[in-house]
């Protein structure tokens, strides 16, 4: 009987227990409004830089930041596993489609802009490139660096893995020049890097390299070529300004996704990056506000 | 009160006896049901593609228009890759059980294996980064590449990885010879060095091939070590100087932007089941192996 007692006593203080760690939770959630963001490496550290900088003012709200890619991040908006998606790239067809189906949709707020720099070994002694060559290059129709201008050497080409906004970008805009849907494609000698780190990593390590990267990446250890529509020019280095007023041809919207119009915290959020204060951040991470 | 207190008991030994029951059970059915998962999600690309194109195709472009879902290139690159660490690690990994196993003193074997299989211990990603800081570069200049990211750079590192699994395996079997061969061979007259080669490694043989397969097995499998130093570029390779694109690779670099229920999508699972049946095939060999050590 004894033995008995103490078992029935046992189960009731474990379910008292429970009960005690579940419910301070459930009243957590309630105080405390979480923001998930997900979405772009390239945006991942602007993301940061703005949540940190909201949450000074409204430390009621706690807001998480995400990597993972682009595409990672429309797949969870989509779901309505995160409440904005960063992405430097629209939304393509099927998830569109997806968007349409799901009966949310899917609305974008440009927050800032990046310019798509092209990046060789510094030693390099090529002048300038147009979109074509870039294509070319690209694409592995041209495999030697004479063939544009340069020493005799084999091309090494570097592009992001295919998980990443900015290999789309390139893709669509350089391969096959603005026409998204085109038949090029990048060679399959053409080396998938993992980040913009390693790009930078293997151009100024090799002679042969050419890579793409946002301009938040230059540094004295690359040279930048400056770009042409075609051979008429003119060549444009991309700068700040030049992404700004849309000279440089290769520069991109950075994009906040919401399902429907943004309410309560993420419209809040949202204001204070469009704000002075949020686009500030922006300059000072290297990439290029939206009213510069 | 006596009979209430055995019903009690009975109550929670069979509640016992079910629970570890259970928990034994889960493990096959969790195996089965990720099969049945990958299955499902893998062979639905089959609605829409040829498998006799996914199987044979030599171009990986999963995201052009129209897409075309060509395994050879990435087939190959893990299959070079493999093989050229499986060449590296064999002969250095048989080399190091016979001095473990046969030559060293008993106090340096203890701190030998310890320290090979503290190999095993460090993470994959830690011996990629390494490899991409050090190994790349040396390849690079070494070889006079273009780029040290290819095929043989991740050979090199995935041979680290494989060590522990093969020597430790063919050091055990070496050491399940019955010491009687030995002293058979010794007392004929025999060298130490014939007593091994002759002896020993053709006793061991099952065993060390049991090794050698689960090797493969581990570097097969192997992703994120690979993904940071082999370039990813997945062109059909034709030597291990260049870069290549493993299976593992594609898989891991592909799936945070594949639209779920894409083909693209499913294709990243028919490549997941792919490589299912090429480790099954491994480990089932190895197990073979292994029984007929245990049976001879």
């Amino acid at each position: 009987m004894f033995t008995n007692r103490t078992h029935q006593s046992i189960v009731l203080s474990g379910l008292v227990f429970l009960l005690g760690i579940f419910s301070p939770s459930c009243v957590d959630a309630r105080e405390y409004k979480m923001l998930q963001i997900k979405g772009s490496d390239t945006m991942v550290n602007l993301g940061q830089a703005w949540a940190e900088e909201f949450m000074v003012s409204r430390n009621d709200v706690s807001i998480a930041v995400t990597g993972g890619g682009s595409g990672t991040g429309i797949a969870a908006i989509l779901s309505g596993t995160c409440d904005i998606a960063q992405s430097s790239r629209d939304l393509k067809g099927a998830e569109e489609a997806k968007a349409v189906e799901s009966g949310a949709p899917i609305v974008t707020t440009i927050v800032g802009l990046d310019g798509v720099a092209v990046v060789t070994h510094p030693l390099n002694p090529i002048s300038n490139l147009t979109i074509t060559q870039l294509s070319d290059i690209f694409t592995g129709k041209v495999t030697n660096w004479k063939e544009v201008g340069g020493a005799d050497l084999p091309i090494l080409a570097l592009s992001r893995e295919r998980n990443s906004g900015t290999h789309i970008f390139f893709l669509e805009e350089v391969l096959r020049k603005g026409n998204s849907k085109g038949p090029e494609e990048f060679s399959s000698s053409a080396l998938m890097m993992p980040s913009n780190q390693a790009i930078v990593q293997e151009v100024k390590t090799s002679e042969a390299g050419i890579g793409y990267v946002g301009i938040g990446y230059l540094s004295d250890e690359l040279k930048v070529i400056p770009v042409g529509h075609d051979s008429q020019g003119p060549f444009i280095v991309p700068t700040v300004q030049s992404v700004a007023d849309g000279q440089y041809p290769i520069s991109r919207s950075l994009l906040f996704l919401t399902r429907g119009e943004p309410q309560g915290d993420v419209r809040a959020f949202i204001n204070f990056v469009l704000s002075a204060e949020g686009q500030e951040i922006v300059e000072i991470l290297d990439f290029v506000p939206i009213n510069h | 009160m006596k009979s209430v207190r055995r019903i009690w008991n009975r109550i929670v030994e069979f509640v016992i006896e079910k629970a570890i029951f259970l928990a034994g059970i889960l493990s096959i059915v969790f195996v089965v049901l990720i099969f049945v998962f990958l299955l499902k999600e893998g062979l639905s690309l089959f609605k829409e593609y040829s498998p006799l194109a996914f199987l044979f195709g030599t171009k990986w472009y999963p995201i052009s228009h129209p897409p075309s879902f060509g395994i050879v290139p990435l087939l190959l690159g893990s299959v070079v890759v493999t093989l050229g660490s499986i060449v590296i690690a064999v002969p250095l990994g048989v080399g190091a059980a016979i001095y473990v196993g046969e030559v060293a003193p008993v106090w340096l074997r203890e701190i030998l294996k310890a320290t090979v299989e503290f190999l095993a211990a460090i993470p994959s990603i830690v011996l990629g980064f390494i490899g991409l800081v050090t190994l790349v570069p040396l390849v690079k200049q070494v070889f006079h590449l273009q780029t040290g990211l290819t095929a043989i750079s991740g050979s090199i590192m995935l041979a680290f990885m494989a060590m522990p699994t093969i020597v430790s395996m063919m050091e055990d079997a070496l050491r399940a010879v019955p010491s009687s061969y030995r002293y058979g061979a010794i007392a004929l007259g025999a060298t130490r060095w014939q007593t091994i080669w002759r002896v020993m490694l053709p006793a061991a043989s099952s065993g060390m091939l049991a090794a050698v397969m689960l090797g493969i097995g581990r570097v097969i499998g192997e992703t994120m070590a690979v993904m940071m130093i082999t370039g990813n570029a997945a062109g059909i390779p034709t030597s291990l100087m260049q870069p290549v694109r493993t299976m593992t690779a594609t898989i891991a670099a592909e799936m945070g932007e594949a639209v779920q229920g894409s083909d693209h999508y499913f294709s990243l699972f028919a490549i997941g089941i792919v490589l299912f049946i090429i480790t099954f095939a491994i480990n089932l060999t190895a197990a073979f192996f292994i029984n007929r050590r245990s049976k001879a």
